[in-house]
Formats: structure tokens, C-alpha cells, sequence
């Protein structure tokens, strides 16, 4: 049963703090494997997230795109199951398993009635711990992966991402694309897919969340059967990666009618006692809404964008302060001018107290909206895990949002922002603005 | 897998009743007394709710020369009105930790908030004051032009796949306003003006062109009092225009189309077929052609997928698509993605000679019997996400069906035979009534490759 209490107040910018509760149980299996769960009998399904610590950071060097591949292979065959008769399979289960691979993690979301839960759990077990990798299969998805490699090389947005990451991070994995480069995505073999999984699934980095109708004692077994079967140990990760990012900008020429400019500085880890404090700021500065400055200024204001964000990036190995714009190409240096002087402003003024108060009412207020869905709370708790959140962080979560002070974001802002360092990556044929060379 | 699917077909009855009255114990609807449709959609599992105003107004019933100004006044409906400032609509619902926001299709145009279940009232009360009262200024209009122009140049023109789209469906439509597209033409955009914006809302912001939904934890009884108290005051406009649109004509030419771009980064062919929408009472056609779409090119085992990804090889990717629920004619569509090395004729003929096959082959027994059976367990999972029903009633009454013809609609969808879905698959397949587009890189380009 999920139960979170939002916000009672009734009167616009009241202080009373909103609040989140949901019922979380720690289960462990037989086996030694650890989920949290939340028990939610009405609907008869439940979601399950699997999710394993490394992802695609733990390519191999020169295998740059093996653990992507990898898990497209996922639902290509597995055990006595070739691709057609898995994806049979599961259509006739009306299951749905999502394989999903990112810089620090590969997760699994996987949904399925309770009617049929012992023959979804067996299918998705196959394809974890015992995908065949079969060449047909490896040929047919790198060619999916290679397409998608070619429609980025031609995309603004992804461009823009593989310069910003490259300069951020250089030889760190997080400076190049996950899913590899064409030569290297050509080159991976059926035995890279199977270090790759080797590297990927093991229980040293394993966190599970589940959600739905299934009490504690039917999970235990559940989760034995499905990933008992693991090693206890996968490859090691990477370390922490320098942030190399230097004030300036970096133009790409590319021709279209529209430029898009990704920016950035270093950040804050998500386990730094100044985190929310950052977390207002930024909801202040650039955090999605109508009314962040950023979009007042860039958008409200003077029409240059259609929308201009600002988000926080605390991953595994690093943590950066990043945002994003598009303008026509004869109006961008000047939303990169307003940009630029708004992180300053933030950086010598802090918020208002107004604006302080109006951030953190919606940062709380927004917090029990994410938990509308049994699919989407047991990837919040696979999150809070793999952060060594406690169990009842929900409902303290919104006290420390609470508990920033004004003084608190003015000295986190000075701290933080970094006009001097803010770098702009820029694709497009923008007019008044050029590359400039670092020192 | 024998043993699995005979269990799977036993079980199939459970699953339909289950949902069909889970379904039915959800969902409530009623009609103020200025004619304003109101459906409330129950979960009371957590305390938060959606609040939704659809129009039954969308870019197919602008003004000829106009176009983009149902979705320019719905940006404008951000702005001032008699008794909030520009932008604090918002900013109130931010600032109660909600999120609000608005789209505009072809046929209605929707604004939504998303929050906790006790700011109801609120909503209602601001969403109620922008029906009527707007108040945007000139410097709100140039300057809101202008976001929609970069809105333009983000979704549409920096993006080769949404310019070709465009041009299909300018070549698809003779005479009706689906050939417009949504966001407009950028010569017809940077003319809109007040007056353009204000005779759009004029014409079409009332309670008796209006459809209330409320999703969440929440009861008909609290919706019921609170549409009342700020809804049903407003008067209905009487002179609210009949909506008919100019029509196709018969269809009697297939066209051809090459879109060249040189930020295309995967080739591909289409073609898009003319095909009949959802009516009320007459759903049946449309549910053929739903099931069509799902059994030629609708998902992993699918008949292009097996034939033209599996078999021959000759696609990275390979679907079909039907979306029926429009107020006038619609589109089925196929794609091909060819692998690297076959031309986007090669590729066209692969496609033709599958369709072809499939005219002859016929239905596979076993993929209805999934997709059926996954659409019924669809509606299980439906019930974890109440704001996806809410959408659906939305979208339908906005587009003319009854809350009835709604609540049929998973019911005609199981009844759909294999025969049905033949006779749906050559009324649809008329090369007469396509548009068989190619999206590929410019000729100079090829040359000095």
C-alpha cells in the first residue's frame, strides 16, 4: 500500500513542508540478495528494476560500445530461445522488459502480470544470465546500433553532447559516446559480448527495487530464481575522472537554420551536505517551469528560445553543472550573453528571499508527485540505494529541503557558479560568436 | 510453449472481466448545465490529481492563411488575464509544487496541471479565468511570436525527418486541413497578430466546446461541486460554429515525393495511405485497422518485422501505423529502414512484394491471439496510470466520440476477426489514395561520394 502525504497547506507560498511517506520493506532472500519493496495488491502486476553499478563505463579499452551492444543482445536470444521465439514469448506473456544502459549503470525494468508472474520471471532470467549472443543476432543489432551512430553524427543535439563530453572529460569513459564509434561498434566480436557480460552482471553491484502484488515471502524466492545464478564479482570500475572544463566556447560549424549550445562548469555530489542548497539554486536559475530566470530571461522576455534549462549532473565519477539552449543562429550569442550574465548575477547575488521560498515549495511539493506508478517508485528506490540512501529517507527528504537558508544559497551560489569557467559548445552557423583558445 | 499458450487461453476470460470492471468502476462522467463535458477518472492510492481542459479546437479549424494560431493562442493563454499577471497562473502551480502545461493537436488543443489532490479548487479557479478572460498585450503577441518561430526552428525545421513529414502530408490531403501542419507554415506564422489570436479564442474558448477531466484521488462528487461553483458560471456561446471542415475528395492519384537534405543521417522510404477515423457508433473499420497495423508492422514478431528484418535481411527497421482517433479521414502508414548497401528502390520493392505477400499469406492466428491478449492485459497496466486514461477520454470526446463509444472500444477491438482485418488490410492498401515518400541526402552529395 503506497501512502504519501502531500502538502495540506491551502494558501499560496505557505511554509508548512510537504511530506512523502511510502512503506518500504527490506527483503532478502534466502540467497543473500537484497530488494526493497512496496506491496501494492490492487492492481494485479508488478514492476521490478534491476539495476547493476558500472554500465557502459565498464568497456574494455578499445571495445568502446560492447556493453550497449550488449544489452541490445539482451531479448535476441537467450537459452533455448532464439530472438523470434523469445519476442513470441513475451508478447504472449504481455510482460514488457526494458534493457536499458547508461555511463553508470545497466538497469532492467521489467512489468508483468501476476497471473503469469513464474513464467515471466523465467523469461527474463534467461535473458540476464543466459543470452546466447548468437552472430545472426550480434549483425543485426550492431547494424540498428551503427544507424543510430550515423543519425547522430548529423544531429545538433548529439554533437553538441560528444564535443561537450570530450572536452569535460577527455580519455575518462564518460568523454566519449557510450555506444561507441562506427569503427569500434564494427569491430566488437561475440567474445567482447560475452566479456562485456562478464564485466556487467554480478552481485557486487546488483540493487533491486520492486512494486506491485507480491507480498515478501513470494520476493525471497522470486529473486533467488532470477538472480541466483550470478557471480559475486564483475569487472572493476572506473576511477573518478578529471574535469577539465575551462572557460570559452566552442563553435561546430554545421549547417542548419537553428544553432544549440550545451554548457557547463564542475558541479556538486549528490552526498555533499550542500547539495539541496544547490538543488534550490538551481531550481531559482534554470530548473525546468515557466519561472526559472532563465527562462524569464530568455525566453519571457525577449522570445530568443523556445526553452532554456539548467540541471545538475552528479554522476558516479564526477559531477558537473551543465544546461542547454537552441536559437536561431543569428540570435544565439545573445541568449549565450543573458545566459552568461544570469550565472553571474546568481554568483555575486544569491536568490531572493522570494524566490527561495517559491523554489523550495516546489522542489517539496513536487517530490510525492514522482511516486505515480509502481514502475516509477521502484526505480526512486533503486536510486536511493545505490545513493546508500536510508530506508526512511522519503519522508525526511523534504526536512532538508526545508532546513537551506538564504545564507546557505548565496554561499553555495559563490561557491558553485563559476562564471570564469562556464564553457558554451556550440553547433550551428552562429552569428557573433567564435571559438576561443584556452590558455 | 504449447503448454504455456493453452494456460495463457484459459486465463484470457479473467483478465477481460477483471479490467472491463475495473474499468467501469474508475471512470464517471456528466455534463454541466452550460453544456461543458466533465469526466473524472479515480485512484486514490496516492494524494495527487491531474486537471485537464480540452478544446474542442485545433490547428484543422483555423482560418485559411492563419495557420499556427491555435497553438500560437495557446502559448498566449500563459500570459495575463483580468485577475493574474502575466506568467502567475505557473507560477502559482509551481509554487504549490504542481507542473502545468498545454499541447495543441489538429483537433483540440489541452491544458493540464499536475497536483497535490487538495489544490483542486485552485486549479479549477484559474483554469476557469483564462477560459474567458484573457488579457495579453502587443508586446506579449511580438514577443511570443517569436518563441514560436524557435519553437518552429527546434521541433520542425533543424530536423529533416519532421520537414519531410510536413511535405507528405501536404501531398497526402487535396483539400482538408490535416495538410497544414500543426505548429504552421513559418510565412503564415510570422504574420499572426492579436486579432488573429483573439478571433480564435473568441470563437471557440467556451464551456460548451469544452471537456473537463480530473484524474487522481478524487471524487465525482467534489468535481461535480467545484465545475459548478467556477466552470458553470460561464455562459455558453450559442453561436458556436458547427464543425465541419472542407473534405476529401476521392482520392484517385498516388503520389510520389523525394525530400533531400543533407543532415539526413539514416535513408528511409514511407508511404502514407488515406484511411477512415473512429466514429461514434461505427468503430468497427478503425478497429480492423488498429489490429492491421499491430499484425503487419506493429511490434517485434510482426509480419514486415519477420519478413523484411529476419528473413531477408533487407531493413534495420520495419513498422506500420494507424492512429483513429481523428475527427476526419486519417492515415495507416509503413516504413522501411533499409541495411546499408540496398538503394530506397531496392527497398520500396522489398516492401511492396511483403504487402503484397501478405494480401495472399493472410492473418497469423497465433499473433492475433497475443496481440489481443496483450491488449486486454493492457488495461491492467492502465490502471496504474490514470492521467493515460484520462488522455484517452480527452482525445476522444475532443474528437466527437461518445463516453460510450470509449468504453466499447476494447470490446470491438477483441471481436475483430482475421477476416476483418483482410478486408480492412485491401480497402487501405490503395495505392490510389498514398503518398509514397523517400528521405535521402542531396543528389550533389551522392556524386562526389
Amino acid at each position: 500500500m503506497i501512502r504519501i502525504f502531500a502538502a495540506l497547506t491551502i494558501a499560496l507560498f505557505a511554509t508548512l513542508p510537504a511530506r512523502a511517506e511510502v512503506d518500504i520493506t527490506e527483503v532478502v532472500s534466502p540467497g543473500g540478495i537484497t530488494a526493497w519493496l512496496v506491496q501494492e495488491p490492487s492492481i494485479p502486476f508488478m514492476a521490478l528494476e534491476v539495476r547493476f553499478r558500472g554500465g557502459a563505463s565498464l568497456d574494455a579499452p578499445d571495445k568502446r560500445g560492447a556493453v550497449n551492444l550488449m544489452t541490445g543482445l539482451l531479448e535476441e536470444g537467450a537459452a533455448d530461445l532464439d530472438a523470434r521465439a523469445f519476442a513470441r514469448e513475451l508478447e504472449a506473456l504481455a510482460a514488457s522488459f526494458d534493457y536499458d544502459v547508461s555511463d553508470d549503470s545497466l538497469a532492467v525494468s521489467a512489468r508483468f502480470l501476476t497471473e503469469n508472474r513464474d513464467e515471466a520471471v523465467e523469461l527474463l532470467r534467461k535473458s540476464i544470465i543466459e543470452p546466447t549472443f548468437e552472430q545472426e543476432a550480434l549483425d543485426r543489432v550492431r547494424e540498428q546500433v551503427l544507424t543510430g551512430l550515423r543519425s547522430d553524427a548529423q544531429d545538433p543535439n548529439e554533437i553538441a553532447r560528444a564535443a561537450f563530453n570530450k572536452m569535460a572529460y577527455g580519455d575518462h569513459p564518460y568523454g566519449s559516446n557510450y555506444r561507441g564509434t562506427t569503427d569500434s561498434v564494427t569491430a566488437l566480436t561475440r567474445e567482447d559480448m560475452i566479456d562485456a557480460h562478464r564485466a556487467v552482471f554480478a552481485k557486487d553491484r546488483l540493487y533491486v527495487g520492486a512494486v506491485g502484488d507480491i507480498t515478501p515471502e513470494e520476493l525471497g524466492p522470486l529473486l533467488d530464481e532470477l538472480l541466483g545464478a550470478l557471480p559475486d564479482e564483475g569487472a572493476p570500475q572506473p576511477g573518478p575522472a578529471d574535469i577539465l572544463i575551462e572557460g570559452g566556447t566552442t563553435v561546430v560549424p554545421f549547417d542548419t537554420p537553428q544553432s544549440v549550445a550545451l554548457f557547463g562548469q564542475a558541479g556538486i555530489e549528490q552526498d555533499d551536505p550542500d547539495f539541496f542548497a544547490a538543488r534550490v539554486l538551481n531550481q531559482v536559475i534554470g530548473a525546468g517551469g515557466f519561472e526559472s530566470r532563465l527562462m524569464t530571461e530568455v525566453r519571457e522576455k525577449r522570445g530568443l528560445t523556445y526553452g532554456v534549462y539548467s540541471f545538475l549532473v552528479p554522476q558516479d565519477h564526477a559531477a558537473t553543472y551543465q544546461g542547454q539552449v537552441a536559437s536561431a543562429n543569428d540570435r544565439i550569442a545573445e541568449a549565450v550573453s543573458v545566459i552568461r550574465d544570469e550565472w553571474a548575477r546568481a554568483a555575486a547575488e544569491g536568490v531572493t528571499e522570494d524566490e527561495l521560498e517559491a523554489a523550495k515549495l516546489y522542489v517539496t511539493g513536487a517530490y510525492p508527485l514522482r511516486f505515480d506508478g509502481n514502475g516509477p517508485i521502484a526505480r526512486i528506490m533503486v536510486g536511493m540505494q545505490m545513493l546508500g540512501l536510508p530506508i526512511d529517507y522519503i519522508a525526511t527528504r523534504n526536512d532538508k529541503v526545508e532546513a537551506v537558508t538564504l545564507e546557505d544559497v548565496k554561499r553555495v551560489a559563490g561557491e558553485l557558479l563559476d562564471p570564469d569557467s562556464l564553457h558554451f559548445v556550440v553547433v550551428g552557423q552562429p552569428e557573433g560568436l567564435e571559438t576561443t583558445v584556452a590558455n | 510453449m504449447l503448454r504455456l499458450r493453452a494456460a495463457l487461453a484459459g486465463l484470457a476470460l479473467t483478465v477481460s472481466s477483471f479490467a472491463v470492471h475495473a474499468a467501469q468502476e474508475a471512470v464517471t462522467t456528466f455534463t454541466l448545465d452550460n453544456g461543458m463535458q466533465v469526466v473524472v477518472v479515480e485512484d486514490h492510492r496516492a494524494p495527487v490529481l491531474q486537471h485537464m481542459v480540452w478544446y474542442k479546437a485545433g490547428s484543422a479549424d483555423e482560418p485559411v492563411g492563419s495557420s499556427g494560431v491555435a497553438h500560437f493562442l495557446e502559448h498566449l493563454l500563459f500570459k495575463a488575464t483580468d485577475t493574474l499577471a502575466d506568467g502567475e497562473l505557473s507560477a502559482t502551480v509551481a509554487a504549490n509544487g504542481g507542473t502545468d502545461n498545454a499541447f495543441t493537436s489538429y483537433d483540440y488543443t489541452a491544458y493540464f496541471q499536475r497536483v497535490a489532490a487538495d489544490r483542486l479548487e485552485l486549479m479549477m479557479r484559474m483554469e476557469a479565468d483564462r477560459m474567458r478572460n484573457i488579457n495579453f498585450t502587443p508586446q506579449n503577441v511580438a514577443t511570443e511570436r517569436d518563441v514560436i518561430l524557435e519553437e518552429r526552428n527546434q521541433r520542425t525545421d533543424s530536423n529533416p525527418r519532421a520537414l519531410y513529414s510536413e511535405q507528405i502530408n501536404a501531398a497526402q490531403y487535396l483539400n482538408h486541413r490535416y495538410g497544414v501542419p500543426i505548429i504552421g507554415w513559418r510565412h503564415e506564422m510570422e504574420a499572426l497578430d492579436m486579432d488573429d489570436a483573439l478571433g480564435f479564442y473568441d470563437t471557440y474558448y467556451y464551456p460548451n466546446n469544452a471537456i473537463l477531466v480530473v484524474s487522481g484521488d478524487v471524487t465525482p462528487e467534489e468535481v461535480r461541486e467545484l465545475a459548478d461553483k467556477y466552470y458553470g458560471v460561464i455562459p455558453a456561446n450559442p453561436d458556436l460554429p458547427e464543425r465541419v471542415r472542407s473534405q476529401e475528395p476521392p482520392q484517385t492519384a498516388e503520389r510520389r515525393l523525394i525530400y533531400r537534405d543533407a543532415r539526413v543521417g539514416q535513408e528511409y522510404v514511407s508511404r502514407s495511405y488515406l484511411a477512415p477515423e473512429r466514429d461514434p457508433g461505427d468503430q468497427e473499420a478503425a478497429a480492423a485497422l488498429t489490429l492491421l497495423a499491430e499484425v503487419l508492422g506493429g511490434g517485434q514478431t510482426s509480419y514486415m518485422t519477420e519478413k523484411l528484418q529476419f528473413e531477408q535481411q533487407k531493413a534495420v527497421f520495419s513498422g506500420a501505423f494507424y492512429r483513429g482517433t481523428s475527427l476526419d479521414d486519417t492515415t495507416f502508414d509503413v516504413v522501411i529502414v533499409p541495411v546499408p548497401g540496398l538503394s530506397l528502390e531496392e527497398a520500396e520493392a522489398a516492401m511492396d512484394e511483403t504487402l503484397a505477400q501478405f494480401l495472399d499469406d493472410g492473418v497469423d492466428s497465433a499473433l492475433l491471439e497475443r496481440i489481443k491478449y496483450q491488449l486486454r492485459a493492457s488495461q491492467i497496466y492502465e490502471r496504474d496510470n490514470v492521467d493515460g486514461i484520462a488522455r484517452r477520454y480527452g482525445a476522444a470526446l475532443s474528437v466527437g466520440l461518445t463516453v460510450e463509444d470509449v468504453q466499447a472500444w476494447p470490446d470491438i477491438l477483441q471481436a475483430v476477426t482475421e477476416e476483418d482485418i483482410m478486408e480492412a488490410a485491401r480497402m487501405v492498401l490503395n495505392r490510389n489514395a498514398s503518398v509514397t515518400g523517400w528521405l535521402t541526402r542531396p543528389l550533389s552529395e551522392e556524386v562526389t561520394q
